[in-house]
């Protein structure tokens, strides 16, 4: 590669760059620092401030597959709940019968049951959303109004299976047992949990950040998403790289299923459709079919929605419609366009 | 006299035609014909839900347009009632009162809804009309000094519809004339006029221009027809509608609470009647509710005798368990938007000449 760059002498110099775009990214601090007067309360506002980045992490992991799947293939799967619940369901299989290996007071013992029923929700959810694909959504590329209700009636079909799985019950799912509690921060107290829901979230933004910016497949999957016919011009098969994008992306939802099923620390079959609104809040506001923006989102909705259930409890989730208006109305197709749409 | 009735838009299928004349009389004679309180609660429910499904059909089938806010609105029509009811006491006027701040509030709520986002696609108006619709059903459940909360608000009808009452001493096929039976024939004969109404609005120019939409957007445009304006009055209707069959719903379960009509699993019952009945032709909806409410109401004992059946079986046991009758349901909804997208009335219904 780098030597036929270089025996072309007019592309020694680099490509011209497009100026960066830090807009939105100013977005979550501010919100933070203008809630700060309005709380009054400097303890309190560390505290809601660290639970709206742990939501908001958790927002993303179920979000960014979802944003990616419509950005590749034009396809907007609203069944994506499914998988949420799906994988707190499967991590349940693990975590109910190594009880004593998470009642444990061993940071070492709580990760590996917790790491393993991940591990499992993840391959989990990954497997079902290849089915999925192939059953439920091949059939209808191209038909925005048969994919709607196609994904919605796999929605309903998953919900009832799981019934059929793990009962009728709610599950109750505690915390391992290091991770329960809280840190004292000066004046301010922190639950470990969300440190380490922030934690997770993060090292998933950096990674995938990696993948879709250093590697070849994240080329291709960018230049899918900004114009997919070009790339299958050029040999490549879009289909394949859909079916992986689609597959991590129920992976993804999977993991953040377990992180929410732990944080909620009970489990219903409806969770997965519940979580659903704050999620497509969220990859409007980011733009669909922006990585970035959907992380950008996601803070933004959780903050916002932590900030007003602590202020004026009443209007949380309406608090979230405002935030979609307003953002809207600045950059009506979201805060990082994808250009084709 | 039946040709305008009907809009000239006729079953043209003898079985459809049947079928709708069997509902159509099962509803009238009901309360004479069955005896116990369930059967005629059923049939009321049929009568509402006629009225809901068609006018989501008028969006999903006609216009090619995903809401997920239609509960929204039959729970604007249901709680308008119902507060007002409770709050002013019951009387006649109450009711007037409740539906038309009902309706303000729904056309208000429509209208801007679809100015805001029917100018994009259809993907982006489920999403946000899907937000919209929970965070008001949220709003309803916490807004309890005015609601009610969870628990809804129960309120009496106006005397004349109350059991209590009756028209006139004696009885007419062995049922006596009382404010139940009354309530009934309101809630029947109004569902009646809707649903008529709504024929008349598909099958005319205007219902017309909604199929070139659905069809071809980009093409109406270019025909000349706004389509913004096209798909927003026929939001609007819907809404209407939609609110007016929360009324009816209201005055016949004398209570109004967000589960009874704001939750999600409703829209999602309207979905699958809308879906397996057959999209894009009215009759579709009567056929539709009226077998989802059946099933609804009955499916659960047959199912449960599979159920008991089974009980050695482990996950087959489960699989046919009463409480899973929405798996056979969601299975057919999805086998049905593949092989037959318009539905068990498309398939009966010989295609338009």
């Amino acid at each position: 590669m780098s030597t036929t760059v270089q025996t072309i002498p007019a592309a020694e110099a680099p490509l011209p760059k497009l100026p960066a775009d830090y807009k939105p990214l100013l977005l979550v601090p501010a919100l933070a620092l203008l809630a700060l007067p309005l709380i009054g309360d400097f303890p309190a506002w560390v505290t809601l401030t660290v639970a709206g980045l742990a939501m908001g992490m958790m927002i993303f992991l179920m979000a960014s597959g979802l944003t990616l799947v419509f950005g590749l293939m034009d396809v907007l799967n609203f069944g994506h709940g499914a998988f949420v619940a799906v994988g707190a369901f499967t991590a349940t299989f693990v975590l109910l019968p190594m009880q004593n290996w998470l009642q444990v007071d061993s940071v070492v013992m709580n990760l590996a049951a917790l790491g393993l029923a991940i591990l499992l929700a993840m391959v989990v959810t990954g497997c079902l959303g290849w089915i999925f694909e192939r059953v439920i959504i091949m059939p209808v590329y191209g038909q925005h109004l048969k994919q709607i209700l196609i994904t919605m009636g796999g929605l309903i079909v998953a919900e009832q299976l799981i019934h059929v799985v793990w009962g009728p019950d709610q599950i109750p799912l505690p915390l391992p047992a290091s991770f329960r509690g809280a840190i004292i921060l000066g004046e301010a107290a922190v639950e470990k949990y969300r440190l380490i829901a922030v934690a997770v979230g993060l090292a998933v933004f950096i990674a995938m950040s990696l993948v879709l910016n250093r590697t070849k497949i994240g080329l291709l999957i960018r230049a899918g998403v900004e114009n997919g016919e070009m790339v299958e011009a050029l040999g490549y098969r879009i289909r394949r790289l859909f079916v992986g994008v689609f597959v991590a992306g129920s992976a993804l939802a999977g993991l953040g299923g377990v992180m929410w099923g732990l944080y909620k620390e009970v489990l219903t079959a409806a969770m997965g459709s519940e979580i659903m609104v704050p999620v497509f809040i969220v990859i409007i506001i980011g733009g669909l079919g922006s990585v970035g923006g959907c992380f950008i989102g996601a803070l933004l909705v959780a903050l916002m929605a932590n900030y007003t259930g602590f202020l004026v409890p009443k209007v949380a989730l309406a608090s979230n419609i405002l935030l979609m208006v307003a953002i809207l109305l600045w950059r009506p197709q979201g805060l990082y366009p994808v250009a084709k749409r | 006299m039946l040709t305008r009735l009907l809009s000239g838009d006729f079953p043209r299928s003898r079985f459809l035609a049947l079928a709708l004349l069997i509902v159509f009389l099962g509803l009238a004679v009901a309360p004479f014909a069955l005896s116990g309180a369930r059967p005629l609660n059923v049939a009321a429910t049929i009568c509402v839900f006629i009225v809901l499904v068609a006018s989501y059909d008028l969006l999903l089938g006609y216009t090619g347009i995903v809401s997920f806010a239609h509960t929204m609105f039959y729970g604007i029509g249901a709680y308008g009632v119902g507060l007002s009811l409770y709050s002013l006491g019951p009387s006649w006027g109450a009711i007037l009162l409740g539906l038309t701040i009902a309706l303000v509030v729904s056309l208000a709520l429509a209208l801007v809804i679809g100015l805001f986002s029917l100018r994009v696609r259809a993907i982006f108006y489920a999403m946000i009309t899907l937000a919209v619709a929970s965070a008001f059903a949220i709003l309803a459940s916490q807004l309890s000094d005015f609601t009610g909360g969870e628990d809804g608000r129960t309120f009496r009808l106006p005397e004349m519809l109350t059991p209590g009452y009756t028209l006139f001493e004696g009885e007419i096929f062995g049922t006596s004339i009382n404010g139940r039976l009354l309530t009934y024939y309101l809630v029947f004969v109004s569902a009646v006029a809707l649903f008529l109404f709504l024929l008349r609005v598909v099958n005319s120019p205007f219902g017309r221009v909604l199929q070139a939409i659905r069809e071809n957007d980009f093409r109406a445009e270019a025909l000349g027809y706004r389509t913004v304006v096209y798909r927003t009055i026929a939001n609007c209707l819907a809404a209407l509608l939609a609110t007016c069959a929360g009324a009816l719903m209201a005055l016949w379960l004398r209570y109004t609470g967000p589960q009874t009509t704001l939750s999600f699993t409703i829209m999602m019952d309207i979905l699958l009647m809308v879906v397996i009945g057959g999209m894009g032709t009215l009759y579709g909806a009567v056929v539709g509710a009226a077998l989802f409410i059946l099933a609804q109401n009955y499916l659960q004992e047959l199912t449960g005798q599979a159920s008991h059946a089974l009980a050695g079986v482990p996950l087959l046991a489960n699989l046919f368990h009463p409480d899973r009758w929405l798996l056979w349901l969601g299975v057919l909804f999805v086998l049905s938007v593949y092989f037959f997208p318009t539905g068990i009335v498309g398939k009966l219904r010989k295609p338009n000449p």
